[in-house]
């Protein structure tokens, strides 16, 4: 047997062993989600369970080292791992930016301290991170944020506003962009730093949304003492930090998408659109969802292609800005097809039942998909400029 | 399946891009039309191919062909959407060679493969009979008639069906099953019609009075012409999204020359916001494109049972997308776009001819539909 098969048996084995039976069934609601946290209240006894063997195997975060509390595995491992948790439909252990925001950054450009004492904090789910960087003037113009460190020696007093920091009001730490170095270009005089919301002077407040409640928050610094020593990078290189975990955040929402499960030709069997023989009643509807299908299977493809591509050496790149781009103007298509499948019962905001008037929400919170993480207006300069190097304007 | 082009067919298609750069550049297309060429075909070029060895690329090496597969022929299509080629390649080499292949017995198949593949003389294949493709309609008829057959009824617009030396039809039989019958358009009866298109091919439309056919006309290996049709026409449907990938390719790479060349209020106009958005979504749509076509390629080659719905998402895919590319193309080069000298108006009038042969975006969307089961 080969080293990759008997590993696999060992995944199977322990899978087996230890999820607990609860965390096989897929996840109903927000609440089913474990994000980690000082605050965070398990929903049950399996989810803390679940975790806890999971992180002690490192395999909330497989590929990371084993000396930031990561699993160690190589590609192919990761791999298995991921297949075998499909095969018995394990939920993840645990969800945060974190995982797959903050810790890449910090795998990258942190120093050797701060991957040893961040990092396992991290797979271990104890502490939760908001990610800060808009601001009320610099949306899309990231570069043109205000919050301000001013240097005090041995640390920096934080003064400013962050916007859409997604649940920063049920966070313990948040990183942020500030301009440190007031007389730099813009770009240059941004810093990386790491911040206890406990700390005093940092405040949040919710962002309601036209979907409803949001995750969203607004944060405030007011006069916030941050130790010189919580700097990820060097003083005034926030910059490609951000970039690089920009980058991320791209491929995820892209990949991601809120509406991947959502199929609006369910949505028409639902609202009873559909004719004797279960097509959908209405052919030019009919044939709109079909033009999404196809656009949705030329998405799939290209994933899996430009992960193909990059496991053969080639970068990926600006093509993240390319997914990003597509999958989430996608996205807003398939639930904009959604609602006119279910047609009025689309437009219920509240009901009887927990789930009525998510069509409508979730409709409504697809907007934001092309404007979070650099707008696709931002994405297509992207590629205008760094893959089809057209000249600058 | 791998996105990846295998090293073979990283060779393939290095050689057919040198090959087609030479002999058929879009140059070779405008002489065509001036000439009036009525077969839509240079015949030297033709025979050149088939030195090649590409004129049997989906034929058996027994049969005198190199067997390597569906991926491999639309490669070749591929290169030939970007220099616009105009050759028998798709008519005869994939549909034609394909419709033998899995429906021809031993006999049929050892008779004519070996024409195809060594370019020695043109099959084509005569399916639709209305203006918009659809296979299931077909009225032809092929009467039983002794140990034979009679065959008549109207096809229309037969891609290559003016030079072709022969002709291999659909029909309906005395039970209203279907059958490909092959015909030698020199047979009393037959009489063709040129058409003459506005890609600058010679299609023809093909009338079949009471044709007298041998009872070895039917490709007779299997009982179900449906299926074999269709396996046919799916066949050519994947290489011909290749073809539509190339010319979408290549409609848009001399458009991205263009901008960063061309200049107007004293800037090279590729600078300008709304120019640049519309050229990275054409970037980001033919990348899709490329992701289908390859899809639709490796699933035909490695799991055919699975290929009919990439195909038809490829087809309608490239279908919108080469349009798309070639038409941005001529608004992008401005008023010379609009010139018969500049040669990006070739591209858009492939584009608009490939994308309706074998059926265009419309009939992709609803292929796809019937089979999503919705």
């Amino acid at each position: 047997m080969s080293d990759l098969e008997s590993f696999r048996n060992d995944v199977r084995d322990w899978l087996e062993a230890n999820c607990p039976d609860s965390m096989r069934k897929p996840m109903k609601s927000e609440k089913d989600i474990c994000w980690g946290g000082k605050r965070f209240e398990f929903s049950s006894g399996d989810q803390k369970a679940w975790l806890e063997r999971m992180a002690e195997k490192g395999w909330t975060c497989p590929s990371w080292p084993k000396e930031y509390g990561g699993g160690g595995l190589s590609k192919d491992e990761a791999q298995i791992l991921k297949e075998e948790m499909e095969r018995i439909k394990a939920r993840p252990p645990l969800i945060s930016f974190g995982i797959w925001m903050l810790g890449p950054a910090l795998l990258k450009y942190g120093s050797e301290e701060q991957k040893r004492h961040y990092l396992p904090q991290i797979t271990r789910g104890e502490i939760r991170w908001a990610q800060g960087y808009s601001e009320p003037g610099a949306g899309s113009d990231l570069a043109a944020l205000r919050t301000k460190g001013d240097d005090k020696g041995d640390h920096w007093v934080v003064n400013g506003q962050k916007v859409w920091t997604s649940y920063a009001d049920e966070c313990d730490w948040i990183f942020a962009l500030v301009r440190t170095e007031p007389d730099a270009p813009k770009h240059l005089g941004i810093s990386f730093l790491l911040i206890d919301m406990e700390w005093d002077g940092v405040s949040t407040k919710p962002i309601k949304l036209i979907s409803g409640k949001s995750p969203f928050c607004e944060t405030f610094f007011d006069d916030v003492k941050v130790p010189k020593e919580n700097i990820v990078h060097e003083s005034g290189r926030g910059w490609d930090v951000a970039k690089y975990l920009l980058s991320h955040e791209r491929a995820n929402i892209a990949g991601g998408g809120s509406g991947a499960q959502m199929n609006p030709v369910a949505a028409a069997h639902k609202s009873g659109e559909v004719d004797e023989n279960g097509r959908v009643a209405d052919p030019i509807l009919r044939g709109d969802i079909a033009r999404l299908t196809i656009d949705a299977l030329a998405f799939e493809t290209t994933l899996q292609r430009i992960k193909d591509q990059a496991d053969g050496g080639q970068g990926v790149g600006a093509k993240a800005s390319m997914l990003k781009y597509y999958g989430t103007e996608l996205n807003k298509r398939r639930h904009e097809l959604n609602m006119s499948a279910l047609g009025s019962d689309g437009l219920l905001w509240e009901g009887e039942n927990p789930e009525d008037g998510d069509p409508a929400r979730g409709w409504l919170r697809s907007r934001a998909n092309s404007i979070e993480g650099g707008t696709s207006e931002i994405q297509l300069n992207i590629l205008a400029k760094r893959v089809l190097e057209l000249p600058g304007g | 399946m791998s996105y990846i082009l295998s090293e073979e067919e990283q060779m393939l298609r290095d050689s057919a891009q040198a090959f087609l750069a030479e002999k058929s550049p879009v140059s070779e297309l405008r002489r065509l039309r001036d000439e009036g060429c009525k077969d839509g075909f240079r015949h030297a070029i033709w025979k050149d191919m088939a030195d090649m060895g590409w004129n049997g690329i989906v034929i058996p090496e027994e049969y005198g062909g190199v067997d390597m597969g569906f991926t491999a022929a639309g490669l070749i299509l591929q290169e030939m959407g970007r220099t616009l080629a105009a050759t028998p390649f798709l008519a005869s080499s994939v549909l034609c060679a394909t419709a033998l292949r899995y429906g021809g017995t031993e006999g049929q198949k050892s008779e004519h493969l070996p024409k195809i593949a060594s370019g020695e003389k043109v099959y084509a294949l005569a399916v639709d009979e209305k203006a918009r493709h659809d296979a299931s309609h077909i009225e032809t008829r092929a009467r039983k008639d002794g140990n034979g057959f009679r065959l008549s009824g109207q096809k229309r617009h037969v891609v290559c069906g003016n030079g072709a030396d022969m002709l291999i039809v659909a029909a309906r039989m005395d039970d209203d099953s279907i059958g490909l019958f092959l015909v030698d358009p020199e047979t009393s009866g037959v009489e063709r019609t040129l058409r003459r298109s506005v890609d600058s091919h010679a299609p023809a439309n093909i009338h079949f009075d009471d044709v007298k056919l041998d009872g070895d006309a039917l490709l007779s290996e299997t009982e179900d012409g449906s299926a074999l049709l269709d396996l046919v026409l799916d066949s050519g449907r994947a290489c011909l999204a290749a073809e539509q990938l190339g010319i979408a390719e290549e409609a848009f790479s001399r458009t991205l020359d263009y901008i960063k060349e061309r200049e107007q209020f004293g800037q090279k106009i590729g600078s300008f916001q709304s120019l640049q958005h519309r050229a990275a979504h054409l970037l980001t749509e033919v990348e899709m494109t490329q992701s289908l076509v390859i899809k639709a390629l490796r699933q035909l080659d490695e799991a055919p049972s699975q290929a009919p719905l990439w195909i038809a998402a490829a087809k309608a895919k490239a279908t919108r997308v080469s349009r798309l590319s070639s038409a941005e193309a001529i608004q992008m080069h401005g008023g010379v776009g609009m010139t018969d000298e500049y040669e990006i108006g070739f591209f858009y009038k492939r584009a608009q001819a490939a994308g309706e042969f074998l059926g265009d975006d419309a009939w992709g969307a609803g292929r796809v539909a019937e089979l999503s089961g919705y």
